[in-house]
């Protein structure tokens, strides 16, 4: 029973992450049409913004918060810098340019810092577990679910609430009458940006305190994880993405607590079958984004 | 007001609109009328800056405003009532009303317009917290003019408002651009309904081929033998 508990919260933790990694990559793609294969890239940006702020004996709380700055303003700079040059161009170019934004990204830290990982030393309250009386869980698995929860609910109320929230949400429907109202699409573009390196900035701290080291490939796997997830809800689907992202952390923490160990080598492949079972049985996703017609 | 002087719009190799010239006075109606793939849109989306003029000039109020982006435009006052309505569906209406005066009053003063609206448009108010999707055709057409009004545009450019609208709603929609007219507003009008077009206006074109066939006061042309026997068949 306590093992269900403790990998119910497990699995609560990492797909929040990816839950979160998702969301980023659906915010920017429901308005450009962008898949930003660069994601997990922010991600990497943060997390060394973290390892240097704490190598530098920064506080905790400001090393974190640096690393959500710096995460937020890369993915503003990629825009910028990158997507904003072939902004109206076909899915296949934007997706390509954002594998170079990527490479050059990798490149950059394994020249620059080092190809191996680099430790980040965490307080040890971060790494302490918790007995909650039913089961013992990592302290970082219940922050996790805290901030993903929190960074959750501050999105859809900005969605909601704020007049750049509904301008963004009306962009992911018709970008071109969003400007009719004299909304500056660079402005919406910029900003669905800084969300989504936000979100990734969150999931970046929370990735670093989980492992303890940074590494210039730190960001692929998750955000490759992400990517499925995203599709898995509805490819643009707010939404799906984050439901998409809860089941794939969900499906893999399961797997690798409950599977025989004869069947462990080929967890990735269960879990991918199980998907793409899903998409069978939901072709556009579990939360499909609503079609909207244009004239 | 607006003047526009060799305008020519380019989709690839098709030419949409080849040298129009037209001018809009403050306060009057210009009514463009033609068949389907005169030029009409294309005419309307180019001056909004949604497509680029491949040459020619726009002017507004004396200032050359060629090439400018569709927000600077809305920014200086230019509104577009786009072509089949284009009301953001997932959004509700009170959503869809204040996010056309976003870029264009404070929040307070944006509410205070759009009860201004309500109060005009009883069918906003009762449908305030409903998906604009949900809304009928007609009722979506008075969104997207009251979501247009929130800008308080100086000049209107309306793309067939009454496509598509049942007949009692088609009368509705003419009657209430000729109020626009009446309150001060400049009214540039793409409409497919010839008959009621020209009882509103002040002055029409005719496009043929993205070029003005004919031009003329609203009475002249109904009176013209040509737009008779194309339009006004009796």
């Amino acid at each position: 029973m306590d093992t269900l508990i403790q990998q119910s919260i497990n699995a609560l933790s990492l797909g929040g992450i990816y839950a979160l990694l998702s969301l980023g990559l659906a915010v920017v793609f429901s308005i450009v049409r962008l898949i930003n294969f660069a994601h997990g890239e922010i991600m990497t940006v943060a997390g060394y913004a973290i390892w240097f702020a704490l190598a530098v004996s920064a506080p905790v709380p400001a090393a974190i918060l640096s690393g959500l700055i710096i995460a937020a303003l890369a993915a503003v700079a990629m825009e910028r810098t990158a997507f904003r040059a072939m902004r109206g161009a076909d899915v296949t170019t934007l997706l390509i340019t954002s594998f170079a934004v990527s490479e050059i990204i990798k490149v950059l830290f394994q020249n620059g810092i080092s190809a191996r990982p680099v430790p980040v030393i965490l307080p040890g309250w971060l790494t302490a577990t918790v007995d909650l009386g039913v089961a013992r869980v990592g302290m970082i698995s219940i922050i996790s679910i805290v901030a993903v929860t929190a960074s959750l609910l501050a999105l859809g109320f900005f969605l909601r609430r704020a007049t750049l929230g509904l301008a963004m949400r009306a962009a992911a429907e018709d970008f071109a009458v969003v400007r009719l109202m004299g909304v500056r699409a660079n402005h919406v573009v910029a900003l669905a940006f800084a969300i989504s390196g936000l979100l990734a900035g969150v999931a970046a701290v929370l990735w670093v305190a989980q492992r303890g080291s940074v590494d210039p490939l730190m960001g692929a796997t998750p955000v490759l994880k992400a990517f499925i997830a995203t599709v898995l809800g509805g490819l643009g689907s707010l939404p799906g993405a984050v439901l998409g992202g809860f089941v794939v952390g969900i499906v893999e923490v399961f797997l690798q607590a409950f599977l025989p160990e004869a069947a462990q080598p080929f967890r990735e492949a269960i879990s991918l079958s199980l998907i793409i079972a899903l998409l069978v049985w939901r072709p556009n996703g579990l939360l499909p984004a609503p079609v909207t017609a244009r004239s | 007001m607006l003047d526009v002087a060799g305008l020519r719009v380019r989709y690839g190799p098709v030419e949409a609109v080849r040298g129009l010239d037209l001018f809009v006075a403050p306060g009057e109606i210009v009514a463009l009328l033609g068949p389907n793939g005169a030029g009409k849109s294309s005419t309307l989306n180019a001056v909004a800056g949604l497509v680029p003029a491949a040459a020619g000039r726009v002017t507004l109020d004396g200032a050359d405003v060629t090439g400018l982006s569709a927000e600077a435009l809305a920014r200086r006052g230019v509104g577009l009532v786009p072509e089949g309505r284009r009301v953001f569906s997932g959004l509700t209406v009170a959503e869809n009303l204040a996010l056309g005066g976003a870029a264009h009053a404070a929040p307070a003063e944006r509410r205070a317009r759009a009860r201004a609206l309500e109060a005009r448009f009883p069918i906003l108010a009762e449908r305030r917290d409903q998906r604009a999707g949900l809304l009928s055709g007609g009722e979506q057409q008075m969104l997207a003019i009251a979501r247009a009004l929130m800008a308080r545009p100086r000049l209107l450019l309306m793309d067939e408002p009454s496509l598509g609208l049942a007949p009692q709603m088609v009368e509705r929609v003419f009657d209430l651009i000729a109020e626009l007219r009446d309150e001060g507003i400049t009214i540039l009008l793409v409409e497919q309904n010839v008959p009621m077009s020209l009882e509103i206006a002040d002055r029409a074109l005719v496009l043929a081929n993205g070029r003005a066939a004919l031009a003329g006061s609203a009475d002249e042309l109904a009176a013209s033998d040509a737009v008779r026997d194309a339009y006004l068949a009796v």
